[in-house]
Parts: C-alpha cells; structure tokens; sequence
C-alpha cells in the first residue's frame, strides 16, 4: 500500500453537503501534490465547498476564475511560473459542466499546447453548483431538474476527447479508490506537459442516495462497468485491478441503476444504451491495452 | 387564474402564454428557476416549444439569434456572468434586428462570487441596442414579459428586449399572481427580413463605414419609435387586463417637493419610505425606473432628487444619477446602494431623504473618504 | 402587517413552510408574501425564511428585523442563531418540540411536529417533513383558517398524508 501522508489541506470547516465526494477528492488530490501547488477552480460545487469570505477551508493557495476559463487561466499561470524558474504545481480541480460543456474550448487550447499542468474534472455527472441541472456528462435515463423525463441524449465521452490531443498523462480515477487516484496525482505530477485524470463523483444530493452511501456508490459504478479505471501514459494504456476484476464478472448495471433515485423509472432503451456504450468502452480500451488499436 | 408564484416562476407562466418557438437557455442562480420551470413544462406537454439545453450563454444567445432570423419567436434567460458571457451575441442580436426577449435576473458579477442583487450585470448590456426594463413585483414580471414580446416584434421596434428582476429579493418572493388568457395581445411575429430560401441574400456581410453608420442611426430610430410603442402596449394592456405601470412608475409624485429615485425593489421599499417621510411632514415623493432603454424623459425641475443606484460605473458615478444630471439640471443627492444584495431598507432609505447633500455621493454603508 | 421569522437547516423544508403559509393566508384574502434569505450555504446550514401577511399589498423586501412571530423548525439551530433576535414586544414563538424550557419569558408554544411527520411517515432521503404539519399548528395560532392551510396544503402537495399531518399538529398544540 501506498502510504498517504497524514497531512490535510482541506479543514473541517467546508459548506459541503454530507458525503460529498467532490471534497473527499480534493483532499486526496492535494495530499498528493503537497503544499507546493497552486488550485485553479471555475464556478462549480467546489465554489462554495471552500467556505465563505474571509474563510477558507483549503490551505494551498486557491485561485477561484471564471466558469469557462479555468483551463486558460492555469496556461497562464503555470508559463508565468516556468518563466520565474518556479515549480510549483498548477493544478485545475473543474467539475463536468466547466469542463465538457462551457470550458472546454479553453481545455482544448491548453491541451494542444502542452500547458505544464494537471486538469482535473471530478464529474458528478450534472451542474451540482446550481441544483442539479443536466450536463453533456449526465448519462442518458438520468432525472435532473431539466431533464425531468430523463436525459434523452447520451454523456459525451469527455476521455476520448482529450485523449485526441495526446496528453502526456490520462487517467480516469473514483471517489471511493483514493488509493488509486492517489497514486495517479503522484505520477501525473512527475510528469511534464498536459495531464489529465477524469474522477467519478458520486453524489448524494444529485443522484439520489443518502449520504453514507457515497464509497458504496462509486464501487457499484466500477464494479457494473459503467465506470472503468484506466490510465494511459503516453498513449499506453493500463487498465486497473478493479476494473479488470469487473470485466471478467461484472454485477448487473441495475444493481448500480436501482439504487439512486435519478434513474426511477428509467426505461429499457436507456438502460440499453447504458449497457451498450460501457461494454464498447470495455472492449476498446482492452484492445488498446494489449496494443491492437 | 389567481396564483402565488415566485418572480421566476412568473416569467416563465408569461413564457408560456406567448409559447416561443424556440428557447435555449442555460442554468445561473438564481435565474435557474426559469429554466427548470420551462424544462418542465416542455417535457410534460405543456409548452409545445424546442427547449435546447445548450453548453453555454454565448451558445444560448446563438442558438436564439439562428432561431430568430427564421422568423421564429425566441426567448432566452440568464443572470449576472451569464449575461456577460453573452456579451458578443447580445450585441449580435440587436445589430441584427432580431425581436428576442430576455429575462435577465439581476445579480452581482465576481470576483468573489456573489449570487445576490446588483443591476450591473445588465447596465453593462444597456448600450446594445436592447430595450431594457425592470420590474418590482411578481406580477409586475409577468405582465411586462407579455408586454416584451408584443413591443420587441412590432413592426417599429424590432429590437430585443431584456426584462429585468432583481435576484433573490424578487427571482424568489413569492406573491400574488394573476395569470391571463392573453388572446390576441401579443399578435403573430412577422420579421420582414426573416431568412428565406426564395429570396435569398446575404446576411450581416461585410459592410463598409457608410452603410454601417446608416445602420446604428436606424437602430437609434427604433428605439426611438420604441417610446410610443411601449406607451400604446400598456394602454391596451391596461384596457384589456386592467393594470398599467407606465414608463416610471410615480408614487405621492405631483406635490412632492423632494423625489426618491430607484429601480427594481428598491423602488418599492422606497414607497414605505415616502410615507414614513410624508408622517413626518417631509412632502416626499417616489419615481421607480421601468425603463432604462429607451431611457425615460421626466421633468425634474424644482425639486429635490435622492437617486439610489444598484450600481456603479467605477471612475464615474452611480450611472442612473449621472444620466440624469446630463439630460437636466438638477441637484441631486447621489446614493450608491444594495451593491452585492447589500439590505436596504425603507428607514435606510428614509434616512438617504433626510440626510441628503446635495450635489455629493454617499457609499452606504462603507465608512471612509475617497 | 403581521411578520413572520420561520428559522430552519437548509433541506428541511423552511423555505417550502413559508411559501405555504403565504398561500394559506392569500386563501384567506390577505395580501402575503414570502422571501427566502438565500445564503450560499449548503444542505444543514441555518437558513431563515420571511412571510407577511397584511390587508394591503406589501412593499417591504427587505429582511424583517422586528417579527410578530417566530417558527424553529429545527430547535438545534438556537445553539448558533438568537432566534429571538429582534421580536416584537407580545412577539410570540413557535417551537418543533416537546418543551419551550429553553425560551424565557416570552409566550412560547411547543408541538412536536417531528413526532407527527414521522407517525404519518413522512420523510424524505431520510429527513422529516415539517412544513405541511406547521401550518395546522400555525392555523390553531390563529395566523390562517383552518380551511386555507388545508387548500394550501393541497394546492402543493397530492399526498393526503400532509393534510393528516398538519391536523394532528392542529389537535396536539396546547394553546
Ligand atoms: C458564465 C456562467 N454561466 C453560468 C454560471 C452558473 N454556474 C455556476 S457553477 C454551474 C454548474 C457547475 O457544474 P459543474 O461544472 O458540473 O460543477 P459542480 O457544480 O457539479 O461541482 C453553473 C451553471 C456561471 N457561474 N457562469
Ligand atoms: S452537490 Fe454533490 S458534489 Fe456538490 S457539494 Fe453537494 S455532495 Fe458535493
Ligand atoms: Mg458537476
């Protein structure tokens, strides 16, 4: 096992809701990347969760920007910082609105520029900030409060599209393995040019389940295979030990679907289209991993 | 139908009424209840409009200014850095003639982040070319989104048209609501320069210094025009509804010898004010703003003026006391208030009227010389 | 003007209390309004609430300083707010409990309305629901009809269990 230090950045004096695994990874992502590390964040839950004026929870410096423009601003930063002989990590922690919809023009330009930083979007697959509206993350069946059919359209494949840009590091990673996704900050940090890691977030309030609950959700997401723990260096592709565990004996995606109150009364087709779309991630990034792709 | 509703909740019942054709929008506290309201009632059947959840504001504003150059009626809503993220297209959307309606639920723009009343955001859009009012009550909401659709489609105007409500204090109050059947109020929209097919041409082409001028001067035109058709929409919505506001709304106005000037709630806390004022023989009056653009013509002579704004143009001044300083002559006391849904309230303003100076600016609440 | 101060923890449903106590009395023919103050806290975090109730249209927007009534929805929020902060003199208060102890020397008047929502079963992601059962204890104060919370009730909500609810605070509140 790895061993986490005992460390914290994030105090226990957030305004999260209870459970809240956009915190819980925070606190993993900074005990990884230690003190010497500057947080970019655009408007999202995370917004709040660092308290209020003159209060913060977070003990690195936090840079709070503009909901589209936090991929922009870390560019900025981390050249002025390269430009003054500094190292210091320029790490943006954005949730899934700020990056697969209004943000990701500033995230494709700093990807295709090799920007020196890590981009970190933990997705809890809708605008939580702003009470749970749908984004292009929310998966298809999914209630939000503008999807109160269920969303009709399914989630962008947001790893698919940074990894077009051929970052030097991407991962996906899952509030409930902070083991894991501690050991993917470290290694992504050590790296040069643009990171990624794209971290399930379960969360309570949006998804519907009550808040001691969070580990367990984000454990059925891997082990159903709707959610896959990878990561790819330099286009080399690993999968890990969970989700390989899960490829050979999968629970049934209901399992994972009947649990959280979003997708009451979601329908065949969407639960097929659920199936259909993990198991062709499934099989592609399996042929990735052995190099036949 | 006699309701209660929220501000926001009433912007998007008048939504209904005049069923757009197409609405993109995008979520912002604390204009979001819009959105989700007409989500809602686009899913379960009730508003038969295209609803596109876009990515973004500036996306929302775009996918409103393609709609609507088909001839198509649009609405959109936002707040704050929404408003601002459109920036671009709001310009866009007036440039090119196109009748849209906006909600713009009023809000502070960061950093730091601050969800709460402030009338900047939109002050910032009011040299577009976008009619521009502010409403006081949920009601008041209601009645002038019909009225925005009807005055941003006539053939005279064609322009957009932003109707503006305070966030929080009025984007979720719950009051009394009266709902119409608006019949034929707002007529079917005609846009004489809709694209078409069968006569095709070229739209928004590169355009050289002459033409362009000409251009800005007929927008300046319309808006001009703009002014009688406001005044005939609410005279026929006072004849068929029974309730009219007018330009600015006057309250204990004709005697008074000294008049409060505010807009959006402020307005209405500043009658409170007035009357506590007039029991203690202060001859006070009060004039809320509706519209800011067109911006309205009011003779203030021989009075006092107390002018509250909810916002500030920095190396300049509260911007609706200084506008009007350069269309009159007048003293008048300029307050900067409410910034970042700072509580004001009636004494406050009260207070504002009794200590007034003349010819100077007061921060409220902020101790310190400049 | 009858003003109203209902204190509670964000989810619980305060904000929702006062939207149906502002209906109830606008049932009865009053003029009402209600305006949440939102703060940028999340779930559990105090929130207040504001209602008025007059015979003519309210003008007021701002946070009402001088209450006729207080509501504690949530009695744990008195450890962090003074809930009877700025009450009128023969203000009265409301209290979710079973004992008023901890409120000297002012008229306070206690109903369990935890207890009531969750014999009636009404809870949601784990948490009681306690606006519809105020307004019966708020219709036995006298602030709105009987008739009015019940409409109110029904107007928001198609469970009858909230109706049940509120008579059973109705009954149990000793005035
Ligand atoms: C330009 C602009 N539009 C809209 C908003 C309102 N807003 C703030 S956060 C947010 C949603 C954030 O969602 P996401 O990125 O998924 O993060 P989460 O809140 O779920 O953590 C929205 C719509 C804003 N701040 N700025
Ligand atoms: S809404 Fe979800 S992600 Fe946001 S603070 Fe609450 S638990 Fe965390
Ligand atoms: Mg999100």
């Amino acid at each position: 096992m790895t061993e986490i230090p005992k460390e914290e950045f994030i105090l226990k004096c957030t305004s999260a809701c209870a459970g809240c695994p956009s915190t819980l990874i925070l606190r993993y992502v900074l005990k990884a990347a230690g003190s010497d590390t500057v947080l970019v964040v655009p408007a999202c839950c995370t917004s709040v969760i660092q308290g209020i004026y003159p209060n913060t929870a977070v003990n690195v410096p936090l840079y709070n920007v503009a909901f589209a423009a936090a991929a922009a601003c870390a560019s900025g930063m981390s050249e002025a910082f390269q430009k003054a002989g500094k190292k210091t990590n320029v790490i943006v922690y954005a949730g899934d609105g700020g990056t697969v919809d209004i943000g990701i023009q500033a995230l494709s330009g700093a990807f295709e520029r090799e920007t020196d930083f890590l981009y970190i979007c933990y997705d809890n697959e809708a605008y939580g900030n702003t009470g749970m509206q749908r984004s292009g993350s929310t998966p298809i069946g999914a209630r939000t409060t503008t999807t109160p059919g269920g969303k009709v359209h399914a989630k962008k494949d947001l790893d698919a599209i940074v990894a077009a840009h051929n970052p030097s590091y991407l991962a996906t990673a899952c509030a409930a393995y902070p083991q894991d996704l501690f050991k993917k900050v470290q290694k992504a940090l050590t790296l040069r040019g643009s990171k990624f890691i794209h971290v399930l977030a379960p969360c309570p309030p949006g998804w519907r389940f009550s808040s001691e609950m969070t580990v367990e959700m984000g454990k059925l997401a891997v082990r159903s295979g709707l959610w896959i723990l990878y990561e790819s260096e330099f286009g080399k592709v690993t999968i890990n030990g969970p989700s390989k565990a899960a490829m050979i004996k999968p629970v049934p995606i209901e399992d994972y679907l009947s649990v959280q109150g979003r997708f009451k009364g979601i329908d065949r087709k969407a639960i097929d289209a659920l199936k259909s779309q993990a198991e062709q991630r499934a099989k592609h990034l399996q042929k990735e991993a052995e190099g036949i792709c | 139908m006699l309701t209660i509703a929220t501000g926001n909740k009433a912007v998007a019942a008048a939504v209904k009424e005049v069923r757009p054709d197409v609405i993109a929008a995008y979520p912002i506290t604390p204009q979001t209840e819009i959105v989700e309201q007409i989500a809602e009632y686009v899913t379960s059947g009730e508003l038969d409009s295209r609803y596109i959840p876009v990515e973004s504001e500036h996306s929302a504003m775009a996918a409103c200014i393609g709609a609507s150059i088909t001839g198509a009626r649009t609405f959109t809503a936002t707040s704050s850095h929404g408003l601002l993220y459109m920036h671009e297209m709001v310009n866009w959307a007036a440039g090119a003639r196109l009748p849209i309606v906006m909600a713009n639920v009023n809000r502070a723009i960061g950093p730091g982040w601050n969800v709460w009343a402030e009338h900047t955001d939109a002050f910032q859009e009011r040299d577009t070319g976008w009619l521009q009012v502010y409403v006081s009550t949920v009601q008041e909401a209601y009645d002038t989104t019909l009225m925005a659709f009807r005055i941003a489609e006539h053939a005279d105007v064609i322009l957009p048209v932003m109707v503006n409500l305070d966030g929080f204090l009025l984007s979720h109050s719950m009051q009394s609501l009266d709902t119409l059947n608006a019949g034929d109020f707002v007529p079917p929209l005609h846009l004489p320069h809709a694209i078409d097919v069968l006569n095709p041409a070229g739209y928004g082409t590169l355009t050289g210094p002459d033409e362009h001028f000409r251009f800005r001067w007929e927008i300046e035109k319309s808006m001009r025009r703009s002014r009688k058709v406001i005044a005939e929409t609410e005279r026929d919505f006072a004849e068929r509804f029974g309730r009219s506001y007018g330009v600015a709304e006057e309250y204990r106005y004709e005697d008074a010898d000294v008049v409060v000037i505010a807009m959006g709630t402020l307005g209405k806390e500043a009658e409170v004010a007035v009357d506590l004022l007039r029991n203690e023989g202060v001859n006070a009056g009060s004039l809320r703003i509706r519209w800011l653009r067109p911006f309205p013509d009011f003779d203030l002579s021989g009075r006092e003026v107390v002018v509250i704004d909810r916002d500030y143009s920095f190396g300049f001044g509260g911007v609706i006391a200084q506008s009007l300083m350069a269309r009159q002559r007048v003293d008048l006391y300029s307050v900067i208030a409410g910034l970042g849904g700072q509580e004001v309230t009636y004494d406050d303003i009260a207070g504002f009227v009794r200590d007034r100076r003349p010819g100077t600016e007061l921060w409220f609440g902020v101790n310190g010389d400049v | 003007m009858y003003e109203i101060r209902i204190h509670s923890r964000g989810g619980q449903g305060g904000v929702t209390a006062a939207r149906l106590l502002a209906l109830a009395a606008f049932r009865d023919g009053k003029y009402a309004t209600a305006c949440p103050f939102y703060g940028a806290e999340r779930r559990g975090a105090p929130v207040v609430s504001y209602v008025r109730i007059d015979d003519r249209p309210i003008r007021v927007y701002s946070q009402i300083r001088n209450p006729d009534l207080v509501v504690v929805l949530d009695p744990s929020v008195m450890e962090v707010v003074d809930v009877l902060h700025g009450l009128k003199r023969g203000g009265k208060v409301l209290m979710n409990g079973t004992t008023t102890e901890k409120l000297h020397g002012v008229p306070a008047f206690a109903v369990d309305l935890t207890g009531i929502a969750l014999r009636e079963k009404l809870v949601i992601a784990g948490s009681p629901i306690l606006n519809t059962p105020v307004l019966g204890a708020l219709a036995k104060m006298g602030i709105i009809s009987v008739d009015s919370a019940k409409k109110a009730i029904q107007e928001m909500f198609s469970d009858e269990r909230n109706v049940r609810a509120a008579e059973a605070a109705f009954q149990e509140l000793v005035i």
